[in-house]
């Protein structure tokens, strides 16, 4: 950057034992006697595993045949997920209206990437997420344009997965930062009510607020009066997410300077309107990494609505396991499954940090 | 807008902008206002110095009602200042403040940061308030800087915006809280120059400072606090020339 001292002045490479892959090696991995140790150990348990993954996953596996043809083989039998495909994504959704729920979903996720960009971010957004979540209802229930009804209790598989967890997210992270504020308010009545709501359901597992949802819930309404039980569930999951983002949003409201209170209470600003312009744009973009936390907790919690019976993308892998034909090869509908709860992660927590560096502002 | 100019016609030129009597003020069990009496005339200029610990932030903070006082009286601009949140907020829209540590909004570019107050509670139209806002910019020497973000400014540049985010809500007061106590030497001056600015165009204030040379040349009326008493108030000459209580003397001693 700056020029050196005198024009003369020789310029020096330094040592090539210091610099390149030689240096990199050098510096990380033989640094010392026991890094040198554990490099080599590592390199012989990596030498013992991975060939024989490999062989098993790709050399030796066969990706799309009958099940009486993994019998044989001494490799992995991906088979099991392309042939039952359709009832691992769909579930008990009826044959040959399938192709309502795989719609329904395409245009989820198409609008979920349409809001990843910050220019769509306009009213005009919640237009069309208003349509498409009527589009979508529409289509998973039917009966209309000559769709057959389709009860929610055959609502299963991925459109499930996505259903609970998109509408978990979505619909808890208002309700957690009006629990943040709430709990911050100098009025007693409120801050009390936010308090007991966030520590009750902070203390007690998602699992027993499902479980409460679906059997001891009824039992208080009315004789006749029926609540949804996929409804249930996903009112549960919102409620329970709402309480671990509050907590989140809180500590982003802590971290905000006095100053910047009293900056917006200087120039005549509301409480509404100093939370809104002010406050809020801080403070939840300094929580993004722990919100992100909660989100993808909260996608992968989606998986315990099967304890209430509902099939979501795991319970419907079991029940195909559970298919006598195809018992065996559960290893392989499992690395699938994972991979693709890790795609949907990974994706949400890789937004994330583009996000926070586009709302970065060099303070 | 209109029912406050029509108020300032109704008074008499003479009634105090800001009227302050017999106010008290506590944190907990310590007294930090004692017997505050204060009239501050339109277009007076008055410079509060004193120790630190010694109530004149407070003090100046009391008039905008970033803190409460206890008992007494405080009025701004016709309105006295009490638990009711729409007499605070009209006050607020009338006094600007201008803070040590700036307190721009990091998230919001300078002239985001300029135009919030405008159009929201003034509700300004988005073309006029931008307008406004870069005439103010340009008046503190910074327009070119605009489009920038406060973490991307000097803290000399960044005390100016703050001092024409104030402006830019057309206030009748201008309230300064030790402007010039975070920044370095060398950015000291340009601060001074955009107030001393503001004095020679007639705006009313009250600055809290160390900067006695700026005391000297634009004030009006300095006033010595001390154990949240106002011990003296007096012209700058009478106050630094002969100075009445032995109080001030000791202070003058040890700061010039």
């Amino acid at each position: 950057m700056t020029n050196p001292p005198s024009a003369t002045r020789e310029y020096l490479k330094p040592p090539i034992t210091e610099v390149g892959v030689l240096g990199w090696l050098r510096g990380n991995l033989f640094n010392s006697w026991y890094n040198s140790l554990l490099t080599v150990l590592v390199l012989l348990a990596l030498w013992q595993v991975v060939p024989p993954f490999f062989n098993w996953a790709f050399i030796n596996s066969v990706w799309n045949s009958p099940a009486e043809a993994c019998r044989d083989i001494d490799g992995a039998c991906w088979s099991v997920i392309p042939q039952n495909i359709s009832f691992i994504i769909f579930g008990f959704f009826p044959d040959g209206q399938q192709w309502r729920p795989g719609l329904a979903m395409l245009l989820m996720i198409g609008l979920v990437i349409y809001s990843k960009d910050r220019k769509h971010w306009k009213k005009s957004l919640g237009t069309y997420w208003l349509v498409g979540l009527v589009v979508m209802a529409t289509l998973m229930y039917g009966g209309v344009f000559g769709m057959p009804v389709v009860e929610t209790d055959q609502w299963s598989g991925l459109p499930l997965t996505f259903m609970l967890a998109l509408f978990g997210m979505v619909a808890a992270y208002p309700l957690g930062v009006l629990l943040a504020l709430g709990r911050r308010s100098r009025m007693p009545a409120i801050k009390t009510l936010c308090v007991v709501y966030i520590e009750m359901i902070r203390g007690v597992p998602l699992i027993s607020l499902l479980f409460m949802s679906s059997v001891m819930f009824p039992l208080f309404l009315p004789e006749g009066v029926t609540i949804d039980k996929v409804l249930r569930a996903q009112v549960a999951i919102i409620l329970f997410t709402a309480a671990y983002i509050a907590e989140v949003v809180r500590g982003g409201l802590q971290a905000m300077a006095r100053g910047q209170f009293e900056a917006a209470d200087s120039l005549g600003l509301n409480y509404n309107q100093t939370m809104r312009l002010v406050i809020l744009p801080q403070a939840l973009k300094i929580v993004i990494p722990p919100t992100v936390g909660q989100m993808l907790s909260a996608f992968k919690d989606t998986s315990l609505v099967v304890i209430i019976a509902l099939y979501d993308v795991l319970k419907t892998t079991k029940v195909t396991l559970s298919n006598p034909k195809w018992t065996g090869y559960s290893t392989e509908a499992y690395i699938a499954l994972a991979i693709f709860y890790f795609i949907c992660c990974f994706a949400m927590s890789n937004y994330s940090r583009k996000l926070e560096k586009a709302l970065h502002t060099g303070h | 807008m209109n029912q406050t100019e029509n108020q300032d016609v109704a008074q008499p030129t003479d009634r105090p902008i800001i009227e302050v009597n017999s106010m008290h003020k506590w944190y907990g069990d310590f007294h930090v206002l004692s017997d505050i009496n204060l009239q501050v005339q339109l277009k007076e200029r008055i410079v509060i110095c004193g120790p630190s610990g010694s109530g004149k932030s407070t003090l100046i903070r009391c008039i905008n009602r970033l803190e409460e006082h206890q008992r007494g009286q405080i009025i701004v601009n016709g309105t006295e200042l009490t638990n009711d949140i729409k007499n605070i907020e009209k006050v607020r829209t009338e006094v600007g403040m201008v803070f040590q540590h700036f307190n721009l909004f990091p998230h919001l570019t300078i002239l985001e940061n300029l135009t919030l107050g405008p159009i929201w509670v003034r509700k300004t139209p988005k073309k006029e308030a931008d307008e406004m806002a870069m005439m103010y910019l340009e008046k503190v020497h910074i327009a070119e800087q605009a489009l920038k973000y406060p973490g991307q400014l000097s803290g000399g540049q960044q005390q100016r915006v703050a001092i024409a985010r104030s402006l830019c809500m057309k206030p009748k007061v201008m309230l300064f809280d030790e402007p010039t106590s975070a920044l370095d030497p060398e950015m000291i001056k340009e601060v001074l120059d955009v107030m001393i600015d503001l004095a020679e165009e007639g705006m009313t204030m009250l600055v809290v400072t160390h900067e006695m040379g700026f005391a000297k040349s634009v004030a009006d009326r300095v006033m010595f606090m001390d154990y949240g008493e106002i011990v003296e108030q007096n012209t700058p000459q009478t106050f630094f020339d002969n100075p009445q209580h032995e109080r001030t003397k000791l202070f003058l001693s040890q700061i010039l």
